[in-house]
């Protein structure tokens, strides 16, 4: 007589089913990651785990070496495009819309946490980079072989503030255009390209100055001689298409020297 | 009521730019050396009693006016952050420093942790539970706090004070010291330049992958007291401390738009010119008059890079570290062009330092002015 085999729980026979649909099978091309050959699999198969190796050195992973801040900073990348996208949907650069936009989208939304959680975003990776250069730099991981991607990461620092800065403009009130005013100010005086640089009347044909307020970087940067129609069109395009765009190409580059490099950094 | 107001009193004092950042710099140079102070119970100590001081301060309504604008929040935020992880960073590196004195190697590579083990799932589920709590930090925060908007653009009213956004702050209160050609454009450049610069002028090869203090003294202290003094430091004192018209206030003064205070700040060619040799400027070429200022400048950038690389004079710190003033050891060991590039950068960073204090004591505006063609230093 054979014995019967004990009745699966319900919810084990579902998960059972499941798995061995087609469909499942289809996506998942291995079982759950619990023996090591699932493990090995799951990274190597996957196109967002496999940015990771599959084995990692113990100390490369503890929170109190990498504080997270690097993987932080790029959840905040993603949680921005996310959240920038939704804001997309309601918002219109001009400066007859984009502040009644704005208003729309915190009295008319419903649920409307997106402004919120996009500018609380904002400050929080300023915050998560600075932080993140600053672990890199106590642990030396600048030094070879990491002196090129510690300069990616430089260059991710600027764009970060740039992707801030001009976002901060977008919501056209008061705070938005005086602080670009304040900021951009800065243009005018770039030495030699700035109207009340040093060196700028260098580059005078006879009497005729070429660098002037309708030519100097500060004009170049605003497209106009102060903070208007053309600036919020200008800043609108590179914050959500421009700057995301090299930011995400950049990264791309950084988590590829993080591999190519050795992983992180550890003690040779 | 008299004691708590005598105590704001001495804080809106203390905080006073030339008093602020002289001790907050002072103490930085006296503690950084000092492993006593390195060490997760005091930090928790200095934790709290900040946390004290914030709470407690937001009884007081013009410290509430200016902290808790919602997109002030996050920099008090990052004030503790950075207080924290220094000291998880500085507390790490002694110990470490502690491990190597005894012929151990550092705790990263202790063989426990040099192990390898599996991304899946001790990675994938660190990384998955920094996401949540993320999200749920983010969630709160966004329903606590509203985004400010404030009124509709308008070009022909400017506010008083006008500020950049936060994270520029600092560049900002450089203003005050520099003009913009220099403080909003050469040095945020040149900050930019010399971090990517660092990994080729460091040539130290230790202290690669672990964190250390002893191992790598100098550029933890020059990089440490940029990042938290010139940067993080700024940036608070342009966010909390500067009210209308770029004045100081206190953190619990109110921001009284009529505040006048008397500047009678002097450049140095009225020092050599009037007020020394008692001659009449007005006439004199730019040149001839700035003679001055531009022979000392000259010899900062010039002839200090030399007779530095000259000299190997050393000084202690009180806080126990040691620095070259003399420079020839880092010539020898990086070679003229490593040398150059380094010293500029340093001397770019200290230059603000000195311009502040110089501006503290002698009321001094500009070491050359020559507004004629934009050039003032
Ligand atoms: C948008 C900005 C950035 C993102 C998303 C990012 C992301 C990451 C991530 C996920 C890692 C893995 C280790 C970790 O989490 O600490 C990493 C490592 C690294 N990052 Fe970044 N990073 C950014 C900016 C920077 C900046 C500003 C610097 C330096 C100036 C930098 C330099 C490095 C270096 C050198 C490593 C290797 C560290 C090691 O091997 O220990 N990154 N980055």
């Amino acid at each position: 007589m054979a014995t019967a085999k004990p009745p699966q729980p319900f919810l084990s026979r579902t998960w059972d089913y499941i798995t061995e649909t087609q469909i499942w099978r289809s996506i998942f091309r291995h079982g759950m990651p619990a023996n090591n050959r699932n493990r090995v699999l799951v990274v190597m198969s996957n196109v967002f785990l496999h940015l990771h190796p599959v084995k990692i050195r113990k100390s490369g992973i503890r929170l109190k070496f990498t504080w997270c801040m690097g993987g932080l900073t790029f959840f905040l990348f993603l949680v921005e495009t996310f959240t920038g996208l939704l804001l997309m949907f309601y918002y219109r650069p001009t400066v007859a819309y984009a502040y009644m936009d704005i208003i729309d989208l915190a009295e008319q939304v419903p649920l409307g946490i997106m402004r919120e959680i996009h500018r609380w975003g904002a400050h929080a990776m300023v915050i998560t980079v600075w932080l993140h250069m600053f672990r890199v730099f106590m642990t030396g991981s600048y030094k070879p072989p990491r002196e090129f991607n510690w300069n990616v990461g430089v260059i991710l620092l600027v764009l970060t503030l740039l992707l801030s800065f001009t976002g901060y403009l977008l919501p056209w009130d008061q705070l938005a255009i005086w602080a670009i005013t304040v900021g951009s100010n800065m243009a005018r005086a770039t030495p030699v390209l700035g109207h009340e640089g040093p060196g700028s009347q260098l580059l005078a044909l006879g009497d005729v100055k070429m660098v002037h307020a309708g030519s100097d970087a500060r004009f170049a940067l605003l497209g106009g001689r102060f903070v208007g129609e053309g600036a919020l069109l200008r800043f609108y395009v590179l914050h959500c298409v421009g700057i995301p765009l090299v930011a995400g190409i950049l990264m791309a580059v950084h988590f590829w020297r993080v591999r190519k490099d050795g992983g992180i950094s550890g003690p040779l | 009521m008299g004691a708590l107001n005598t105590l704001k009193d001495v804080v809106n004092f203390l905080t006073n730019p030339p008093i602020f950042i002289t001790l907050m710099a002072v103490t930085f140079f006296l503690l950084i050396g000092r492993r006593a102070f390195w060490r997760p119970r005091i930090g928790l100590v200095v934790g709290v009693v900040a946390a004290i001081f914030v709470a407690l301060s937001t009884l007081d309504p013009n410290f509430r006016l200016i902290v808790g604008k919602p997109d002030n929040i996050p920099i008090v935020a990052m004030l503790f952050l950075v207080g924290f992880f220094l000291f998880i960073s500085m507390s790490q590196a002694y110990n470490n420093d502690e491990r190597i004195a005894r012929g151990e190697p550092p705790i990263e590579g202790s063989p426990k942790e040099a192990e390898k083990t599996w991304v899946w799932p001790d990675l994938v589920y660190t990384e998955m539970l920094c996401m949540v709590i993320g999200i749920i930090i983010l969630v709160i925060w966004g329903i606590v706090f509203k985004a400010p908007i404030e009124e509709p653009a308008n070009p022909s009213r400017t506010p008083n004070p006008s500020k950049a956004p936060w994270y520029f702050l600092g560049l900002q209160e450089m203003l005050v010291y520099f003009d913009p050609w220099l403080a909003g454009v050469v040095l945020p450049s040149l900050i930019i330049v010399g971090l990517m610069a660092i990994p080729y002028l460091d040539t130290n090869p230790k202290g690669n992958g672990y964190f250390t203090f002893r191992e790598r003294r100098v550029e933890i202290t020059l990089f440490l007291f940029g990042f938290v003094i010139l940067w993080v430091l700024l940036v608070m004192l342009g966010t909390f401390l500067r009210g209308p018209n770029w004045n100081f206030f206190g953190p619990y003064e109110y921001w009284d738009l009529h505040k006048l205070l008397a500047l009678n700040n002097v450049n140095l060619s009225e020092y050599v010119w009037v007020k020394m040799l008692h001659a009449n400027i007005s006439g004199m070429n730019m040149f001839v008059r700035e003679l001055p200022g531009i022979l000392l400048v000259l010899f900062y950038v010039g002839v200090l890079p030399g007779l530095l690389a000259h000299s190997r004079r050393e000084v202690k710190l009180p806080g126990g570290a040691r620095v070259n003033i003399g420079l020839r050891k880092y010539y020898e060991k990086m070679g003229p062009w490593r040398y150059s590039v380094f010293v500029m950068l340093v001397l770019a960073m200290f230059s603000l330092p000195i311009k502040m204090v110089l501006r503290w004591l002698f009321n001094l505006k500009y070491i050359i002015a020559m507004p004629e063609i934009f050039f003032n230093i």
